[in-house]
């Protein structure tokens, strides 16, 4: 049995014909994810145990007779700002090195009672602040795909914990980009769902209004079951939507026929080289499976990352304001008032890009600039999603590149962090209007570099945006 | 846009953070960067424009009040235990009051 090829949907049927067992895939999986992590670093910590009862669980229901649900026995990885019980849960900071959460995230409690078995907890950039996962307080993740290069970020070690064939499928979170780009570096399916449709219950917040949890996998249809056993309405989120959830993974197999897709002008303009090349050869894809294709233009863009990252340091800046010395773990030895205690925790425990995101947001909301950056800031927010929803009108989905380049050396970019914030720009926009968006692996340069095509439909559309991603996966390989 | 070094130390303590003065220094210079790319969005015709605090959805009738009905809540000890310093079932901070 190599588990590295397996989806959720063949360990179903494994475990069905008692062909293996879910404990014999959970204790493959740890022994492999473990013995690759030296390697990776995408592993921050293992859940040995829960696994194993996890598996065990899954098990016993099948001895039983029982359906043991829809991800049973499927080795996940969760990103380590996604609240585990029990489970260490340190969000890439030196800050909550020994935080150990006293509730589970809704995702989590819902992939574990649809049969999920978590492997443990990936690593990631400082509070999902990062593009290339090295703003990671335990060190860069390494792409499995070419080791000196990065993963993506700030989801790094999700991406390559699936891409790497440790889990089958894995959760990550996405406030600008940060679930598809790292699945287009290393060659993954990542899918950033509409705003409020996965809980945030759990999640650690960076910035609220921009925060999503998505799933990444090795397939659209296994990225299609888990976000379909993850999303819904949650009291516990009360900004989560009331939309009832589709059965994604049976909807797959629709027409695509008569599709209408558009290509935003300004997303192609500056786009060169190999990505630029396997994109358009992904767009004839698309046409060869009689999508009708046609330009659109999305003015707001040429705005899109100044509004983002105004918008979400603004917010970062209020949340990250509870590390503080107070109630998670981490205080300054060195402090005799309590000011200098809030300063020195904070001053000691963050890292650069958390650092350089907390100034930033809290300049922008200070006295005298409020209007000038942030109402400024959300009336061109409104500008992007005019946008999208003069486009939807025209066409069912937008089809786009995920990121300018390819995945790039390690601490290639590291000194210049607005070079990095710029190499935002095509994920950054559908995060800004909250309409479902996804990576679809769609080659690889000469040099073996995975390229991702994103896909983008209306709000609540998920069932539009797998069936496409399907239909083009299915045609690609 | 330029940032000095004093408005960084201002800011600073705003966000209750202590910096280096490598930081102080690293800082001034980098928020003027990003704060000049940030001035393109003074190009942009908002007239009219509401600002965007939120990704709204149509919603179901009941989507603004529940029933008020007792939920579960974290035991103070387990809401406790990852304090760096507590006590008599309180978080502990240095003392603000002089007695």
């Amino acid at each position: 049995m190599d588990i590295r090829s397996l989806s959720a949907g063949r360990i179903r049927e494994g475990l069905a014909a008692r062909e293996f067992s879910a404990v014999e895939i959970a204790t493959e999986a740890l022994r492999l994810a473990e013995a690759g992590n030296p390697r990776t670093n995408a592993y921050l910590s293992f859940s040995p145990e829960r696994a194993l009862a996890a598996a065990r669980a899954v098990d016993e229901k099948l001895a039983r007779g029982e359906d043991p649900g829809p991800l049973a026995g499927v080795p996940v990885a969760v990103k380590d700002v996604i609240l585990t019980k029990g489970l260490r849960t340190t969000c890439g900071s030196k800050l909550l090195e020994n935080y150990i959460p006293p509730y589970d995230a809704t995702a989590v409690i819902r992939l574990e009672q649809a049969g999920g078995v978590i492997l443990g907890k990936t690593n990631c950039d400082e509070f999902a602040m990062g593009s290339s996962n090295e703003n990671s307080a335990f060190g860069p993740v390494r792409n499995p795909v070419a080791p000196d290069r990065v993963p993506g970020g700030s989801s790094g070690g999700s991406a390559a914990a699936v891409a790497d064939g440790t889990a089958v499928v894995a959760l990550g979170s996405d406030t600008g980009g940060s679930i598809r780009q790292p699945a287009s570096f290393c060659g993954v399916v990542g899918v950033t769902p509409t705003y409020g449709r996965v809980s945030r219950y759990g999640l650690t917040a960076f910035a609220s209004s921009l925060d999503h949890i998505g799933p990444f996998a090795r397939s659209v249809r296994d990225a299609a079951v888990l976000l379909g056993v993850i999303a819904g309405r949650d009291p516990r989120d009360a900004t989560s939507a009331f939309a009832p959830v589709p059965d994604y993974a049976a909807e797959l197999d629709g027409k695509v026929q008569g599709m209408r897709l558009g290509l935003p002008r300004e997303y192609f303009e500056g786009l060169a080289g190999e990505t630029a090349q396997l994109v358009m050869r992904g767009v004839d894809t698309l046409k060869r499976l009689g999508c009708q294709v046609r330009e659109v233009s999305m003015p707001a863009t040429r705005y899109a990352i100044a509004c983002y990252y105004v918008i979400c340091t603004a917010e970062a800046s209020s949340n990250l304001a509870r590390y503080d010395g107070v109630r998670y773990t981490a205080r300054s030895p060195r402090s005799e008032t309590l000011q200098d205690m809030y300063r020195n925790t904070r001053g000691e425990g963050f890292g650069t890009e958390c650092k350089r995101r907390i100034m930033l947001g809290t300049y922008v909301l200070s006295a005298g600039y409020y209007d000038a950056y942030y109402l400024k800031a959300q009336k061109v927010r409104g500008l992007v999603a005019r946008d999208f929803a003069r486009a939807f009108e025209e066409v069912d989905a937008l089809v786009a590149p995920v990121s300018p380049f390819p995945a790039f050396e390690l601490g290639e970019k590291v000194d210049d962090p607005l070079a990095m914030y710029l190499s935002d720009i095509y994920t950054i926009t559908g995060s800004l209007a909250g309409v479902p968006c996804m990576s679809v692996p769609c080659g690889a340069t000469a040099a073996g570099l995975p390229v991702g095509m994103q896909i983008l439909t209306r709000h609540f559309d998920e069932s539009g945006m797998f069936r496409l991603a399907h239909a083009f996966e299915q045609a690609a390989t | 846009m330029k940032i000095s070094e004093e408005e960084v130390r201002y800011v600073a303590a705003l966000a209750n953070l202590t910096l280096t003065g490598e930081e102080i220094q690293r800082f001034a210079a980098e928020l003027s960067g990003i704060l000049t790319h940030v001035e393109t969005l003074n190009e942009a015709d908002t007239e009219g424009v509401e600002p965007m605090a939120q990704v709204l959805h149509e919603a179901g009738e009941t989507a603004t009040l529940r029933e008020d009905v007792e939920g579960e809540c974290l035991d103070r000890e387990a809401a406790l235990a990852n304090a760096p310093l507590s006590g008599a079932g309180c978080f502990k901070v240095p003392r603000v009051v002089e007695r």
